[in-house]
C-alpha cells in the first residue's frame, strides 16, 4: 500500500523484515543504519524489551533518491519474531509493499524457520494478500557461524524447506558481518519498485 | 518430513506455476495493493488547506494526516517544529492500531479519546475514517476542549473532500 504523493512527487513504500525470533532481523537494520548513516537523517526507532528482543517493531526510513522523477522513501520495518507476539506482528504487516524473510541457518532452528514462514503466509492472508504475490526475498542468515564450528543447514536444504514453492531470490548472509545484507535490501527494493512501476508512469 | 514441510506452503490458488518468471521480472503488477484509496492533487490541496486553516491557525504546532500503514498523506506545521515526522507517523499508526486492538479485546468498538499530555507538548489522535488518522501536536496555548472541537471540524471537512 505504498503512498504516492503526486503533488510533492514523493513515494513512500513499506518493506518488512520477517522471520523467527533471534534470526537477525534487527541486526540487518542495524547494519544498514551504520552503513548508510550519512544518508539516513533520522534515528532508527526500536521498540524492544530490556533483553533487546523486538517488542513491536524497528523502523528505519531510507531515502533512496529519485526513481522515475519521484523522490522514493523506503520505510524499513522489522516484526517481533517471538511466537507470542503474533498480534503485534500482524499490525506491522499492514500496508506492506515488500518483504524480506530472514531465516536462521542453524540446524536446530530448521523447524522454526518453516513455522515462521507459514505464519507469514497466514498473516498476509488476513490482509487478503498472497505470499506468492508479495515481492519477497529470502535471506539465509548467520552463515558466519560455520567457522565457529556450529552446525548449519546447507543452503540447498534451506532452499528446499523454504523456497521450493516460492522460488524467490535468496541470499546466504551474515547480518553481523554485513555480508549480503545490502544486496538483500537492494533486491527487495528493486522488486518492490518494479511492482509499483506501472502506477508511477 | 521434508515433503510435509513444503506442503505447508503449497499454493492454494491456481496460476502459481508461472510465478518464477513473474518474480524474476518483478512484473506482478496486476494485483499489487497499491493504496486502497486514490487521492488526487486537487483533493490533497483541499486537505492541506483544512489542516492549515482549521488547525495551524488555531495555534496547533504541527498536524499530520497519515494512513493506517504509517504513510504521511499531508502535513502542516507552524514553521517552528523540527520533529522527525516519518518516525512519528510510523509510531502513531502502530500505537493507534495497538490501542484499537486492545479496545476490541475488552469488547469496545473503539476508544474515542486518544491523547497524551506532556510538560510542553501534547499529542492527540483522531480517526478520520477507515484509512486515515489525524495526529495533532499542540502546546499550552490551546485547550484540549478547543482542540477537540477544531479536530472534529477538520475531520468532517476532510471526509467531505474524500472518503474511502
Ligand atoms: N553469528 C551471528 N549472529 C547473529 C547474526 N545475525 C544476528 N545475530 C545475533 O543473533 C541475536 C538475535 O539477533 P536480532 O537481530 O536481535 O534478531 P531478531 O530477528 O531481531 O529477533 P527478535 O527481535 O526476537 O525477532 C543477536 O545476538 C545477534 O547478534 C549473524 O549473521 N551471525
Ligand atoms: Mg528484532
Amino acid at each position: 500500500m505504498a503512498f504516492v504523493n503526486m503533488k510533492s512527487k514523493e513515494v513512500q513504500a513499506k518493506i518488512v523484515y520477517y522471520g523467527p525470533g533471534r534470526g537477525g532481523k534487527t541486526t540487518n537494520l542495524e547494519f544498514i543504519y551504520s552503513k548508510f548513516r550519512e544518508r539516513i537523517k533520522s534515528d532508527m526507532v526500536s521498540i524492544k524489551t530490556h533483553g533487546d528482543r523486538t517488542l513491536f517493531f524497528d523502523f528505519l526510513p531510507f531515502d533512496i533518491g529519485k526513481i522515475m522523477g519521484y523522490d522514493v522513501k523506503i520505510q524499513l520495518y522489522t516484526v517481533p519474531g517471538q511466537v507470542k507476539y503474533d498480534a503485534t506482528r500482524r499490525l506491522v504487516l499492514k500496508g506492506v509493499d515488500g518483504m524480506v524473510f530472514v531465516a536462521d541457518s542453524q540446524v536446530e532452528q530448521r523447524k522454526k524457520n518453516v513455522l515462521s514462514l507459514k505464519n507469514l503466509q497466514e498473516n498476509l492472508a488476513m490482509y487478503k494478500k498472497s505470499i506468492f504475490k508479495v515481492p519477497l526475498v529470502l535471506q539465509y542468515n548467520k552463515r558466519d557461524l560455520k567457522k565457529e564450528g556450529i552446525p548449519l543447514l546447507p543452503t540447498e536444504t534451506l532452499e528446499k524447506d523454504l523456497n521450493s514453492q516460492l522460488k524467490v531470490p535468496s541470499f546466504a548472509a551474515s547480518a553481523v558481518s554485513g555480508e549480503n545484507v545490502v544486496p538483500t535490501m537492494k533486491k527487495i527494493i528493486s522488486l518492490t519498485m518494479a511492482s509499483l512501476q506501472n502506477v508511477l508512469k | 518430513m521434508n515433503k510435509n514441510r513444503r506442503s505447508l506452503l503449497s499454493s492454494p490458488e491456481p496460476g502459481s506455476e508461472g510465478e518464477e518468471e513473474d518474480k524474476q521480472l518483478g512484473s506482478n503488477y496486476d494485483d499489487i495493493t497499491f493504496t486502497d484509496y486514490t487521492l488526487g492533487q486537487e483533493e490533497l490541496e483541499k486537505i492541506e488547506n483544512v489542516l492549515e486553516d482549521d488547525l495551524i491557525r488555531s495555534g496547533v504546532h504541527s498536524v499530520l494526516l497519515i494512513d493506517m500503514a504509517g504513510n504521511i498523506i499531508a502535513q502542516r506545521d507552524n514553521g517552528a517544529c523540527d520533529h522527525d515526522l516519518y518516525s512519528l507517523a510510523a509510531l502513531a499508526s502502530a500505537n493507534f492500531a495497538a490501542v484499537d486492538t486492545m479496545a476490541k479485546i475488552v469488547g469496545e468498538e473503539e476508544f474515542s479519546l486518544l491523547f497524551h499530555k506532556g510538560e510542553n507538548e501534547n499529542i492527540h489522535f483522531s480517526k478520520v475514517n477507515v484509512e486515515f488518522l489525524l495526529i495533532t501536536i499542540f502546546g499550552k496555548k490551546v485547550s484540549l476542549g478547543l482542540l477537540r472541537l477544531k479536530v472534529a471540524e477538520a475531520v468532517d471537512k476532510i471526509n467531505g473532500v474524500w472518503k474511502p
